[in-house]
Parts: structure tokens; C-alpha cells; sequence
């Protein structure tokens, strides 16, 4: 297929991942915000930080659910907020129009431009309104995919990018919060840890999943084996890996050729496979987030090369 | 007084129109008007748009649709289907003719001038035989009606003729919100026309071509007012839809940039001007287009359809000629006549258009779009004499034809359920016929519609609206 339009529809995949993602972190925020007095702290920050924005405020301010809701939902300036995103999506959907079905472009084109008029006092007030209908719209689309689209590379190439941007809000969420989830961090931080666990846990759609996997309470290693090294959560970096791997391969299996690309994807997947219970910890989970950070945003950049974007 | 193609001089509905009143009763008028907003729901999530130009507002538009079809008979569409098909033919002839040995120049049937000074005019496809002998391939004649049997074309479009996705969306959304309207299966399938199109470009691959030909369609982008219609019919076609950059040319050919490294390209069906085809060859100063696409079209490594020059013999000022043309390559009678026009040009012709402004409709040569044109019984004195200063100015340029009374269509006006009514509504009609070794037309085109009273112009952009064309069968 053209090189502009695989490109288009791995951006296409990343903003539609992306708004979901952003509002996933909003609702997150609220979760937080509203945790008993003395328990909730710099939440609404720790949010923009999550999502990439957090230059978007002074530093060393105060920051109200009211700012982030503007930057991070209505802002059409900020890459990161879901009216960016779905504006972006959309382009790149007309951009390649031959490239999708006409599900999956009457899925973002109906609605698009909800936003647009909105203004932040409205906004705030119908929060998780507008944010059930943003995973609505995001969830039409993907099940578009799912169902309307030929399996063919440009298909893989829209997986791959939803993973990278999944994989992408996961590692976020864990560098930002990474304090929670140390060892040593457990007999101080009691009750106050456990609300954000948990919060950390619903903004991934993982609690209940939890439970289902571990049968336990919500423990810091435990979150950090799901959310890293668990194959079976679908949020998880090992999953997300696992499926931009699995796209790669069909893709060098139908051109005839392995690029670097592949082999970074393989060493990745391959040492989150070899990883047990405790061997981050015993790495360092900061390292090890940052590293994974890093590797993704290269691998990102070698499939670009790969195919000529 | 306007030809009502609904009802006749006693009041009657004439048979063609006699399933579509019938439905008409059976909703009411009310009913319809409710579902208007219905269709304008699904235009808007299809996202069929386009731009108007220079205007501001809405960067994506959508056109007004009118629920009421407007039907031809049996017997009406075969006097219209051999009209366009012998004008399409002969239309290509003048181009081939004009960009060879030109000799319906040397008879002295079309003034040299006209031709060889015409921007239109590209001298670098002179001597050259494109595949087929083939240089517009997809003609659009816009037809209008004045009596009974009485049709006549207001216009040729041989270069891009846009607006066949409208006749492909009108009837799509008719079908999907009355499907029993079409259950007895007396409206003739327009579907077609992507498969026939695609083998159209099939037919003129170059010669060369070695196995099935890669066709594409060429898109100046998404801000493009027609974009819509490229995608459509490149995915209707299972064809690929690229943009300049997604090609490039070297000795070997015309290749797209892909996935998998380059893809020789045989077919481009560009909706792209002459001028921005190709920097080198057309326009230095463009950073449109592909370097060296002119150059492979020559060397016979790609077809490129229509092919550079075609606008030759769309130019109002060569229209004039066409029944002329029909005669002389053909040596038939012109089917559907022209509607009578007059040249500025010629001294006692333009002495009559400057006397005679305040009733004819005058035009400017190079224009289209329903710009640049003074309709004399609509215009104040002062518009018509700045237009008359301009005339004399450029007298080249212009040319005026009579106000002609076209034909009115039912259509749905007022503006909700309440004041609900059925009007005539001016129309003309634009069919797209297909030039490849065969000529190819499927039953049907575009309507468009003047959907304010008493308005003769149906451009998109002047106001105008879109119907769904029925072609009844015999």
C-alpha cells in the first residue's frame, strides 16, 4: 500500500487510542480529587503530567479540575487533548479515505465536531458525559476495525499503532506514579496508597480483572507484574508488545523481509517474557519504565524507516 | 412559459411521472418535508461535502438535496443516450484532429485562431497518439430541456466533470430511505459506473503494459472541494487514491511510493488541472504535480486520463462548432442541438449581444461554475452596463446565449412539515459518458436543481441543490 497512507492510518490508530486515553486520565483525575480530605494531593497536575501536558501550566501553581479539563479535553492546540485527537483521527481518516471502510469513517465523522462549541464551565459540569461518549465514539470505531476491515497491512499497521499508543499511557501511568508501587512504600502509605492502587487500576479498566488473575488485595508488586508482565490483560506492556510483534511479523512475512524494527520489537517482547515476579524491582522500576519509554519511542521511529513513512 | 415535466397543458401527470406522484400521495407532502433532515443526517456522517471557494464559513459543506426524483422516459433517455454518445465521439475527433493534422481547420469550418491561440491549447501534445486514440474519457454533457422532445446542450466538460458521486450518493440514499419506491424495479441501476469507469481506465493502459494495469486516481488532497468524489470512486474502483508526492517518475516509468518500495503505476485518472500535472513540462513555478510525468506520458510509460490538452474542445468559444464537428467527422446531424449563442468576437454578433444584453445571458468564455455570467432579465442597468464595458474591453472572452426557459421538476419547497408544497423548480441534467476503446453511459446523470423561485442558475455554488435522476425501462 502507499507509505503515506500506512502512515496515516498508524497516526489514525494512535489519536483514536489516544482520546480514549485522555479520557480515561480525566476520570482518573476526578476519581482522585474527590478521595477524602487529607488523602487527595497535587492530583490534577500529576494528571497533565500523565498525559504529556503538564507545560501547559505554570510551574509550581495550582491547578483545578477546570484547567485541565480545558487543556486536556477542549484545547484544539494541545496534541494530547481528545479534541486534537479526534480532529487529527478524522484528518488522517479523510487523508486515506480508500484506506478505510465506510464503517469506520461514518465511526469518526459522526460526531466529530461535539466539542468544538463547548465551553469549560459546560464542559466540567458534564464531564462524565462527554467522557462515556468519547469511549463510546472510540469504541465504534475500533469495533469498525474489528469487523469492516480486510486483514490486510494496512490493517496491521493500524494495530500497531493503537499498542504503541496503549503501551504508551501504561508506561506513563506507571512513570508517574512510580513511588506508589515501591516495596518500601507499602507500610507508610497504608490507606492513602490503596485508594491511588486502585484508581491506577480503574483508569486501565483493571481492577476487576485483577482480582480475576491474582484472587488477592490490590498489592504494589502484583500491579506492577500486571501492568508490565501479565500476557493475558490487554493493557498490559507485554500485551501491547506482544500484539505490535505479532503485526510486524504478518508485515515481514508478506513483504519477504525482517528490518531493524523487527529485531527491536523481538528483544523487547523476548526479556518482558523472561522477567518473573520481583525482577523489576530488583532492576528498578523507574529504570526500567524510562528504558521502556525510550525503546518504544525507537521502535516507533524504526517502523517509520521500515516502510518508507 | 417553463416546460413542467410533471404535469401537462390539461393538468395531468404525465406517465413518466406517474410513480413518483403516487408516492407523493401515498407520504404527503408533510411526511416527506419531516425526512428531509433525515437525508441531511446521512450526507453529513457519509460526509459528502464540498467547498465553495472564497467564502469562508463551513470548510465542508453539504449540498441540498431535494427528495422528489426527476424521471425520464424510455423513449426520452434513448433520444438523450445517442445524443451524448455522438457528441463524446465526436468530441474526441476535434481533439485528436486539432493536435494532428488539423483538418477541420485547413476546411475552414473552425477559426485557427480560436484554436492554436487558446490557453487551452497545449502544443506539446501535438503529434502525439495517446493509447486508443482516446483523449477525454470521461465527457460530461450538460444537457438542459425547453419543451416535450425538445433538449438541448448548454455546455461541454471534457477535462474532470465533477459531481458523479452525486448521482451514485442521490440515488444510494433515495434507495436506503425508500426502499419500496424501488421495489418494482422500473427505475433502470446506475451502480455501475465505478466498475465501468475502472474498465475504461483498463482499456487505455499503454500498450506495453505487462499484466493487469495499476490504475490510480490523483487527487490534489483533502482540501480539495471534490475530494469527497476522488476517494469515493477510488474505493469504489479498489483503486488506489494518491497525491503527487505519492509519485515520482525516472527512465523506467511512473512509480507510487509504497510499503513494500516503488509500484509502477500504468493508468492515472487525474482530477489534477494541465497545469499543475507536471512542474517541468507546464508550470515552473508549481510545487505541484510530478517532475517528468509529462515526459513518461510521451514515452507511452503511463496514460493519463483525460489527456493534457483535452480542454481544447470544451472552450465555450469552440462549443459553437460542435454540430459542425458532428457533421464533419461523423457525417451525422448533431442529435441534440446547441442552444443558439453568439460570439463576441464577430463584430455583428457582439453589435446584437450589446444591444440585446438586458435579455440573453452572457458568459465569459474561459469561465465555469456558474461564475462571471450577467443573466440580462435579472440584472439592474448598472450591472448589465459594467458587463457591457467589459465586453468591449475583452469581446473575445464573451459570449451571450438566449435566456432560456428550462424545464421545471417537482420539488419539495417550503421549510418544514408545516408549509410543506410542491413547486417546479428549474433543472438541467448532467449525464458522464465513458470513452474507452467502447463508449460507455449508464442510464442516468446528475440533476441539478435552482432551488430558489424563479432562478435559472443550478450551480452548487450559487445556491443550487441535487435530485436523484431516474431513467425509466422501456
Amino acid at each position: 500500500m502507499l507509505s503515506r497512507a500506512a502512515d496515516s492510518l498508524y497516526w489514525l490508530a494512535r489519536y483514536t487510542e489516544r482520546a480514549d486515553s485522555t479520557g480515561r486520565l480525566l476520570m482518573m483525575g476526578r476519581r482522585l480529587a474527590m478521595l477524602p480530605e487529607g488523602v487527595s494531593g497535587d492530583d490534577w497536575r500529576s494528571v497533565l503530567r500523565v498525559a504529556g501536558s503538564e507545560s501547559w501550566v505554570a510551574a509550581g501553581s495550582e491547578v483545578t479540575e477546570s484547567d485541565v479539563v480545558a487543556i486536556l479535553l477542549l484545547d484544539p492546540a494541545n496534541p494530547s487533548s481528545i479534541r486534537a485527537s479526534l480532529d487529527r483521527a478524522r484528518a488522517n481518516g479523510r487523508a486515506v479515505r480508500t484506506a478505510i471502510t465506510l464503517e469506520m469513517w461514518e465511526a469518526l465523522n459522526d460526531g466529530w465536531r461535539r466539542l468544538e462549541r463547548l465551553n469549560t464551565d459546560r464542559a466540567v459540569r458534564e464531564l462524565p458525559t462527554l467522557i462515556d461518549w468519547v469511549r463510546g465514539y472510540v469504541a465504534r470505531f475500533r469495533g469498525a476495525v474489528s469487523t469492516s476491515m480486510l486483514r490486510t497491512e494496512g490493517h496491521d499497521f493500524l494495530r500497531i499503532g493503537g499498542a504503541v499508543e496503549r503501551a504508551g499511557l501504561t508506561l506513563r501511568l506507571l512513570d508517574v506514579n512510580y513511588h506508589l508501587l515501591l516495596p518500601e512504600g507499602e507500610p507508610t502509605g497504608g490507606h492513602r496508597d490503596h485508594y491511588r492502587w486502585n484508581a491506577l487500576l480503574q483508569t486501565l479498566s483493571g481492577l476487576r480483572a485483577y482480582y480475576h488473575v491474582y484472587r488477592d488485595n490490590v498489592r504494589p508488586w502484583h500491579i506492577s507484574d500486571f501492568l508490565i508482565t501479565n500476557r493475558v490483560f490487554p493493557r498490559s506492556l507485554a500485551f501491547s508488545v506482544g500484539q505490535v510483534r505479532y503485526h510486524l511479523d504478518r508485515l515481514a512475512h508478506e513483504h519477504g523481509q525482517a528490518m531493524a524494527c523487527h529485531r527491536s520489537v523481538e528483544l523487547l517482547d523476548d526479556r518482558l517474557a523472561r522477567m518473573g515476579e520481583g525482577d523489576i524491582f530488583r532492576y528498578g522500576l523507574h529504570e526500567f519504565v524510562q528504558e521502556s519509554l525510550s525503546e518504544l519511542d525507537r521502535l516507533s521511529r524504526e517502523i517509520g524507516e521500515a516502510y518508507h513513512f | 412559459m417553463a416546460f413542467d415535466e410533471l404535469r401537462d397543458e390539461n393538468g395531468g401527470v404525465r406517465a413518466a411521472y406517474a410513480e413518483v406522484a403516487r408516492w407523493i400521495e401515498a407520504n404527503g407532502l408533510d411526511a416527506l418535508a419531516q425526512r428531509r433532515e433525515e437525508a441531511e443526517a446521512i450526507f453529513r456522517r457519509i460526509g459528502i461535502t464540498f467547498a465553495v471557494y472564497g467564502e469562508g464559513g463551513d470548510p465542508e459543506r453539504l449540498i441540498p438535496f431535494d427528495l422528489i426524483p426527476r424521471v425520464f422516459s424510455a423513449s426520452e433517455w434513448s433520444l438523450l443516450d445517442r445524443g451524448i454518445r455522438q457528441r463524446a465521439r465526436a468530441l474526441n475527433a476535434f481533439i485528436h484532429d486539432v493536435y494532428h493534422r488539423g483538418e477541420i481547420i485547413s476546411a475552414g469550418i473552425v477559426p485557427a485562431d480560436l484554436v492554436y491561440g487558446n490557453a487551452a491549447f497545449l502544443p506539446q501534445m501535438l503529434g502525439f497518439d495517446p493509447p486508443g486514440g482516446v483523449y477525454s474519457h470521461i465527457v460530461g454533457i450538460d444537457i438542459v430541456r425547453t419543451g416535450d422532445r425538445e433538449f438541448a446542450v448548454l455546455e461541454d466538460n471534457c477535462r474532470t466533470p465533477s459531481g458523479v458521486s452525486y448521482m451514485l450518493e442521490n440515488r444510494s440514499i433515495m434507495q436506503r430511505m425508500f426502499p419500496r419506491l424501488f421495489a418494482g424495479g422500473s427505475v433502470r441501476a446506475v451502480e455501475t459506473y465505478p466498475q465501468m469507469l475502472r474498465e475504461t481506465l483498463r482499456e487505455v493502459a499503454p500498450p506495453a503494459t505487462k499484466g493487469e494495469p495499476m490504475a490510480v486516481v490523483l487527487t490534489p488532497g483533502p482540501f480539495n472541494s471534490a475530494y469527497y468524489e476522488h476517494s469515493y470512486l477510488a474505493d469504489l474502483m479498489g483503486i488506489e487514491l494518491v497525491e503527487a508526492p505519492d509519485l515520482f517518475v525516472d527512465s523506467g516509468g511512473v512509480w507510487m511510493k509504497t510499503t513494500a518500495g516503488p509500484r509502477r503505476v500504468d493508468v492515472i485518472y487525474r482530477r489534477i488541472d494541465d497545469d499543475y500535472l507536471d512542474p517541468l513540462s507546464f508550470r515552473p513555478d508549481s510545487l505541484l504535480g510530478v517532475p517528468g510525468l509529462f515526459h513518461a506520458y510521451r514515452a507511452g510509460q503511463v496514460t493519463i486520463v483525460s489527456a493534457p490538452g483535452a480542454g481544447i474542445a470544451d472552450d465555450k468559444a469552440i462549443y459553437v462548432f460542435v454540430p459542425a464537428m458532428i457533421k464533419f467527422y461523423l457525417g451525422e446531424e448533431a442529435i441534440l442541438p446547441n442552444v443558439q449563442t453568439w460570439r463576441c468576437a464577430l463584430p455583428d454578433e457582439r453589435a446584437y449581444v450589446l444591444e440585446n444584453l438586458d435579455k440573453l445571458v452572457a458568459k465569459e468564455v474561459h469561465g465555469s461554475g456558474g461564475y462571471g455570467m450577467l443573466i440580462g432579465p435579472k440584472a439592474t442597468k448598472d450591472e448589465i452596463e459594467a458587463y457591457a464595458r467589459r465586453i468591449r474591453a475583452n469581446p473575445a472572452d464573451f459570449i451571450a446565449q438566449p435566456t432560456l426557459d428550462l424545464s421545471t421538476a417537482p420539488t419539495l419547497g417550503g421549510e418544514g412539515a408545516e408549509d410543506a408544497e410542491l413547486v417546479g423548480r428549474h433543472v438541467d441534467f448532467r449525464p458522464y459518458c465513458l470513452v474507452g476503446r467502447e463508449v460507455r453511459l449508464v442510464p442516468g446523470g446528475l440533476t441539478r436543481v435552482a432551488l430558489k423561485p424563479g432562478s435559472l442558475v443550478v450551480n452548487s455554488s450559487q445556491g443550487g441543490g441535487v435530485k436523484d435522476s431516474w431513467v425509466l425501462e422501456g
